[in-house]
């Protein structure tokens, strides 16, 4: 398992037996991740696998009850969310979360207010989704759920971060609609960004992922490069059957 | 073995579940001890004690009143000095109309509790900090109309003019009679009440209300219940002011000042645990009794000693106690005994604070 | 026409009612906090205005130079400290410690100052004189003067929340706090901010109403707050030009009972506000719901 990642490059994000508790109840179990940078690292898993938990916890939203946290090789455990955002850590929160009385322009502006150097600006943005800048005076709840998408990741963009974290990009849209959405990716890539995302869509997070990890009750089921993954491995580690001794999952 | 199966095997074994800890029946017994001291006190002290007794019942009684609406049904009002007021007003117009104040004082209190339901009406849809105000501005207009009648004093009050013919020693132990009377009732109804139906409604609402409502919890009347009990206990308590000091002014008895000193005498002993307004009480009165002289200084200690405490230690000085020493005295909780434990796990039952739960992923 | 006279006085003072109860808007619309010691911040500014001519002699008019800022500042300190600290609790907590404050500040003021009353005294002739428009109707200059910078201050601060940086910050932050933390806001920093500005102006508002009228220890909670909240409640939450249509209507009910007896006057306002309380919550002007 992950024999070739232990070598190589710098993690750009290191988690290490990451545990988190909403309460009493533990959602995160011992998680350990590492992404490299410029890869894109693909979170899968069912409902309440605790995807979510463990992006908002990289974020900054919910502290870990143990484990470890390493951005750019330093540790942001303790970091508050907003530092984090700062330092170049981005997220694109589930279900989009803009500011609902403020325009789309405006979300773009918050998302642009301390902004690292780099090549990302509002107008790069408005190339990036063409049709926003004619309506960039709207106010977003006008917007349908793709473009209220559009919007959410662009407000991630123009802070110019090192890792982009999309939360459930998928959630609410038509299928069409995801796959324009996820089509943006190379040229975000392209940028030098690295990509952290969590998908309950497997297709799509296998059409797009560079690593992949599968998460069931807290636990990681299974890692590795989607081309090395059969189908029946990842429906065993994302329903938590059981299968041939000769899978790569973990427990 | 699965997380299922390693349940299922575990509750085979042995798991009790209990009311309390310990055996009620040494706190009931207890609780009767002093509830028989204190009715030997007019035989033994003098008539001072009584009325600083007698105002701590009334404390006390409000107290348990504002933490049964704040710290159970997270209803903080700020305007139950209304009640107060109407329950001395009832029993200013019954006696004025000849009726025993003595006599007046259940009846004042069942008036509290019909005057709460249009009261309820009028606040019920609204929530925490505009709930707070409308009931303070609702207590302020029953002031304002009440006022306006000179028949019962107008703005400047009037004294009961129907006063038993009675020595005044024996005046003043019938009072603090009737006021035990009403504090033990309160503290009773107050844990009847909790340990009943409702308090398990009460408890799941206030982990979940969405949860509470949609397992079919009747919300919306559990909440008027508990208003409709509070104003009848804060009616108690003003009709006891009203006995005790034999005038009834509007001004007094419709200040704010009582919710001041209810809220934090709850806050400073304990908001949302049964004892914790009898701590609060007796820290109170300490206090005022402590600063006589220094006017307005009790307040400001008070209230900056509620403030301090409703920060750092939401549970108050009852909740501080009962950390450590696991002790309950009106068990309304479940004690869970999980025999792989060694009978020390403890379900946190009737307590005040949520989980901060974030939503599952 | 004595209604007339009465009825322009009440929409004069609702502007006053209205810059008490901007601070108390922008508090809750923010923060979701109920200040219950906002009327007493009020008294405080006036009270340290009265502190502050006594020691520098400054004329009363300009008195505000001095205790606005400082007001600010102290709003400041408060939010990120105390009232930061209950909001991390609970909401509850928010309002039994602001309650805490309000009875502190109170006792606070009858400790150290007496129960009297105290007023602003102005000395600027023009000021404190009147005109007429033809035989019925007198105006105050002063209220005339309060009405205008309620108005002012109310678009500046529209002003300031929609076309500014710091504005826009407040506004995503008063949408979603979490959503904000995640584009590197601080919103402790934003909510001492949206403090300032409410001390600030409650405090301005405090040393106009010491000048149009007077105040004492209790005034805070007598009259002030209860009235900044009914023109927030009246006007709708989420919007400053409701906040302003709320503290004129409530000026406006006030003079049509003190019409009807000298006592109802504030009976009718209260009447007012619990009426649109039970019939429409979230107000006249509605950009949020108030629930």
């Amino acid at each position: 398992m992950s024999e070739t990642r232990e070598s190589g490059s710098e993690p750009l994000l290191e988690v290490r037996d990451l545990t988190v508790h909403h309460g009493q109840l533990r959602a995160l179990d011992h998680i350990s991740l590492r992404v490299l940078p410029g890869e894109v690292y693909a979170i899968i898993g069912a409902n309440g696998a605790g995807k979510s938990t463990l992006l908002r916890t990289i974020a900054g939203l919910h502290r870990p009850t143990e484990g470890s946290i390493r951005f750019d090789g330093k540790d942001v455990t303790r970091i508050r969310p907003e530092r984090r955002a700062i330092s170049g850590i981005a997220m694109v929160p589930e279900g989009r979360r803009l500011f609902p009385s403020l325009t789309v322009e405006e979300n773009l502006q918050v998302g642009a207010t301390y902004a690292r150097k780099g090549p990302w600006t509002i107008e790069r943005v408005y190339e990036l989704f063409t049709w926003m800048k004619d309506r960039r005076g709207q106010q977003t709840a006008q917007l349908s759920g793709g473009e209220q998408q559009s919007v959410a990741i662009g407000r991630a963009l123009v802070a110019n971060p090192r890792v982009l974290l999309l939360d459930e990009l998928s959630l609410g849209l038509a299928p069409v609609v995801v796959q324009r959405i996820y089509g943006m990716l190379p040229q975000v890539l392209a940028t030098g960004l690295t990509v952290l995302l969590v998908e309950q869509d497997v297709s799509q997070a296998l059409r797009v992922a560079s690593h992949l990890q599968c998460l069931l009750e807290g636990r990681t089921t299974l890692e590795g490069k989607p081309s090395d993954v059969t189908a029946e491995q990842v429906e065993a580690a994302y329903f938590g059957l059981r299968t041939a001794p000769s899978d790569q999952g973990s427990e | 073995m699965t997380a299922v199966a390693e349940t299922t095997a575990r509750s085979a074994e042995k798991y009790r579940v209990t009311r309390s800890r310990r055996n009620v029946a040494w706190t009931g017994l207890g609780a009767l001890v002093v509830v028989v001291v204190l009715a030997l006190f007019p035989y033994v002290v003098g008539a001072g004690s009584e009325t600083i007794l007698v105002q701590a019942f009334i404390i006390l009684t409000l107290a348990s009143m504002w933490n049964l609406l704040a710290g159970y049904a997270g209803l903080v009002s700020v305007g139950q000095q209304a009640f107060v007021g109407l329950g001395a007003y009832f029993v200013l117009i019954l006696n004025i109309h000849s009726l025993s104040m003595f006599t007046a004082l259940p009846v004042a209190a069942i008036g509290c509790g019909v005057a709460a339901l249009p009261m309820w009406w009028l606040v019920s849809r609204l929530r925490s900090g505009y709930f707070a105000i409308a009931t303070w501005v609702l207590a302020t207009t029953v002031l304002l109309i009440i006022e306006k009648f000179p028949s019962i004093g107008g703005g400047t009050g009037m004294s009961l003019p129907h006063t038993p013919s009675l020595s005044t020693p024996v005046l003043e132990a019938y009072t603090y009679w009737i006021g035990l009377a009403v504090s033990v009732l309160a503290l009773l109804a107050v844990y009847l009440l909790l340990r009943s139906r409702l308090g398990l409604v009460l408890t799941a609402v206030r982990d979940d209300e969405v949860a509470a409502r949609s397992s079919g919890a009747r919300v919306g009347l559990a909440r008027m219940l508990v208003f409709v009990v509070a104003g009848i206990g804060c009616g108690a308590a003003g009709a006891l002011l009203a006995i005790s000091q034999l005038i009834v002014q509007p001004t007094a008895v419709f200040s704010v000042q009582w919710t001041a000193e209810m809220a934090f005498a709850v806050i400073i002993g304990g908001l949302g645990t049964i004892e914790g307004p009898i701590l609060g009480t007796i820290v109170y009165m300490i206090l005022q009794q402590a600063l006589a002289s220094y006017n307005a200084w009790y307040l400001i200690i008070l209230g900056l000693v509620a403030m301090v405490i409703a920060i750092f230690a939401r549970r108050g000085l009852w909740g501080l106690i009962d950390e450590h020493l696991h002790v309950r005295l009106f068990p309304v909780g479940y004690w869970l005994w999980d025999p792989a434990d060694g009978g020390r796990r403890g379900a946190r039952g009737l307590r005040a604070g949520r989980h901060r739960s974030g939503p599952a992923a | 026409m004595v209604w007339v006279n009465d009825i322009i006085t009440g929409i004069l003072v609702g502007g006053l009612y209205a810059l008490f109860a901007c601070g108390l808007s922008l508090m809750f619309g923010v923060m979701k906090v109920v200040n219950l010691a906002h009327g007493d911040l009020a008294v405080i500014g006036g009270y340290i205005a009265v502190g502050v001519i006594a020691v520098t002699h400054i004329p009363v008019l300009w008195s505000f130079v001095i205790v606005v800022p400082l007001m600010a500042v102290l709003g400041y300190v408060l939010q990120r400290t105390v009232i930061q600290a209950a909001l991390d609790r609970s909401i509850l907590t928010t309002l039994l410690v602001t309650f805490g404050l309000s009875v502190v500040i109170e006792n606070g003021l009858l400790q150290f100052e007496s129960a009297n009353s105290h007023s602003l005294g102005v000395d600027n002739a023009i000021i404190t004189s009147s005109f007429s428009i033809g035989s019925q109707i007198t105006i105050a200059y002063l209220l005339l003067l309060i009405f205008a910078v309620a108005v002012v201050v109310l678009t500046g601060l529209q002003y300031f929340l929609s076309r500014s940086r710091y504005g826009r910050l407040i506004r995503a932050v008063a949408d979603d706090q979490e959503a904000a933390q995640l584009s590197g806001i601080d919103y402790r920093h934003v909510f001492g901010i949206a403090a300032a500005i409410a001390f600030g102006t409650v405090a301005l508002a405090g040393i106009a109403y010491g000048m149009y009228s007077q105040f004492a220890p209790t005034t805070g909670t007598d009259t002030i707050l209860l009235f900044a909240f009914a023109a927030v409640v009246i006007g709708g939450l989420g919007s400053l030009w409701g906040t302003l249509l709320g503290g004129v209507i409530l000026g406006v009910s006030q003079a049509i009972g003190a019409q009807i007896s000298g006592s109802d006057e504030f009976l009718a306002g209260y009447i007012v506000f619990l009426a649109v309380l039970v019939l429409r919550p979230q107000g006249l002007i509605a950009r949020r719901s108030a629930s």
